[in-house]
């Protein structure tokens, strides 16, 4: 198995930081680049772009974005958001984005995965999917329903199946967000995670949720990568130090 | 017309290009994106980076007539890089998308990764050493670099320096006399990767 990841999220919007970085001289805290070359330089094992607003306005500032992180950047580098169809997959990987996500368009033409997952292979395809639980039955297993365009529509469509046939369409990878605990800092849906890891065989992101290190060391006793972002971003924790923690823990880290 | 000091780099298909390239630059290179085999006849390196499935790549190298150029290129002594996909090519054929025929440069068959562990193999694995190591490699043995993958070629293949394992293990880099291969991303393995192709460029 590989080391386990640890993946600092940038959310952008028309080619800045949503939320700005805080690291200690920086000198623009809103330049995604300048925050992405941080990280790699604190050895971050990818590093992930998340365009939330995804306007047909703003492909090309994005496009520029991806390509000016690249000239700097020798990390994995995962960017998604409003990618529609293969044209616009095939324009983030050439601007330089080794993985590219998807989610509401995988959704509403849920063939779209097959279609880009024969692009470039299946490891340059990750299927984003924002879930909520939903309210259990007396009995009944838990469910979780699939929400799209940024985790404001519910879709009716039930999250563990469509994780199953995005996996079997081609996905290379999952990005299983919790809608429940995002932005809660109150760790990641376990439950959640460990019934996704045990469903499919390709890696799993564990998204939603980080407040502490503590619970980047629980996603990771079932998903093969944590992404996270308020825990970096405010200077509460450095890469290095959320290494040495999950090392501390028997987990396998990069040295 | 001689390119004194120049690295071709194969395009001929789709995916992400633009990290080799910006790799290579970063390390000192001068780069040349190019499809055009003339380029990679008069070019003093070749890398053949790894993009998209086996059979399109194999195929787009014998269409272009670039294979034809790359073969001149090993012939004549240029040292030569495959990564990933740029590896698997130069192998005899593939399993990938229901078989395929690779460029037979080196014996063997690249196989899918066993059932049993999580595919692709996506992240930072350790290699390992066998043998006496070209220096290229040396610097390697150990190190955690960057794989995305589902394919690979036998541990067992005669040019294997570096081996990594997930569900099996399998040839992570080879060398034969000028022609090197790594199924890794040394243009995503950070320090380590960087040091690689500044040694590759300065071989």
């Amino acid at each position: 198995m590989p080391a386990k990841r640890i993946i600092p999220c940038l959310d952008v919007k028309a080619g800045r930081v949503v939320k700005g970085v805080h690291f200690q001289n920086l000198r623009d805290a809103g330049d995604p680049v300048e925050a992405a070359a941080r990280y790699d330089a604190q050895g971050a094992d990818e590093i992930t772009y998340l365009d939330i607003a995804a306007t047909l306005e703003d492909r090309g500032t994005l496009l520029d974005l991806v390509t000016r992180t690249a000239a700097r950047v020798f990390a994995p580098l995962t960017v998604g958001g409003g990618v529609r169809s293969e044209a616009d997959f095939v324009a983030l990987l050439h601007a330089g984005a080794d993985k590219v996500s998807v989610n509401s368009s995988a959704v509403k033409e849920p063939a779209l995965v097959d279609r880009l997952s024969a692009v470039a292979g299946a490891q340059a395809l990750v299927v984003a999917v924002d879930v909520k639980r939903r309210p259990r039955a007396a009995g009944a297993a838990q469910e979780w329903e699939v929400y799209v365009a940024g985790g404001s529509r519910a879709t009716g469509r039930e999250g563990l199946e469509w994780i199953r046939e995005v996996a079997d369409r081609g996905a290379g990878e999952i990005l299983l967000t919790s809608m429940d605990r995002d932005g809660t800092r109150a760790g990641y849906d376990l439950e959640l995670l460990e019934r996704v890891a045990g469903l499919v065989t390709v890696p799993v992101i564990a998204s939603g949720g980080v407040g502490t290190l503590a619970h980047l060391a629980e996603g990771l006793r079932f998903a093969d990568a944590a992404l996270a972002a308020s825990i970096f971003h405010d200077g509460q924790h450095t890469i290095p130090e959320a290494r040495a923690y999950l090392r501390e823990r028997g987990i396998e880290v990069r040295p | 017309m001689s390119l004194a000091g120049t690295v071709a780099l194969v395009d001929y298909g789709a995916g992400n290009l633009r990290s080799v390239e910006n790799a290579l630059r970063e390390v000192g290179a001068a780069v040349i994106v190019t499809h055009d085999p003339e380029a990679v006849r008069r070019a003093d390196r070749v890398v053949v980076p790894g993009q998209g499935a086996m059979p399109a790549c194999a195929d787009a190298m014998r269409r272009s007539g670039v294979e034809a150029a790359l073969r001149e290129a090993i012939g004549r002594g240029a040292p030569v890089l495959g990564i990933c996909v740029g590896l698997q090519i130069l192998f005899e054929d593939g399993e990938e998308a229901g078989g395929s025929r690779g460029l037979g440069i080196l014996r063997g068959t690249i196989r899918r990764l066993p059932a049993g562990v999580k595919l692709p193999h996506i992240g930072w694995s350790p290699v390992r050493g066998r043998g006496a190591l070209h220096p290229l490699f040396a610097p390697l043995d150990g190190q955690y670099v960057y794989f995305a993958h589902s394919y690979a070629a036998p541990a067992e293949a005669p040019e294997t320096q570096l081996l990594a394992e997930h569900g099996r293990p399998y040839c992570a880099g080879l060398v034969r006399e000028n022609l090197f291969a790594v199924q890794f991303h040394p243009e995503k393995s950070q320090r380590v990767g960087l040091g690689f192709l500044r040694r590759f460029v300065e071989v």
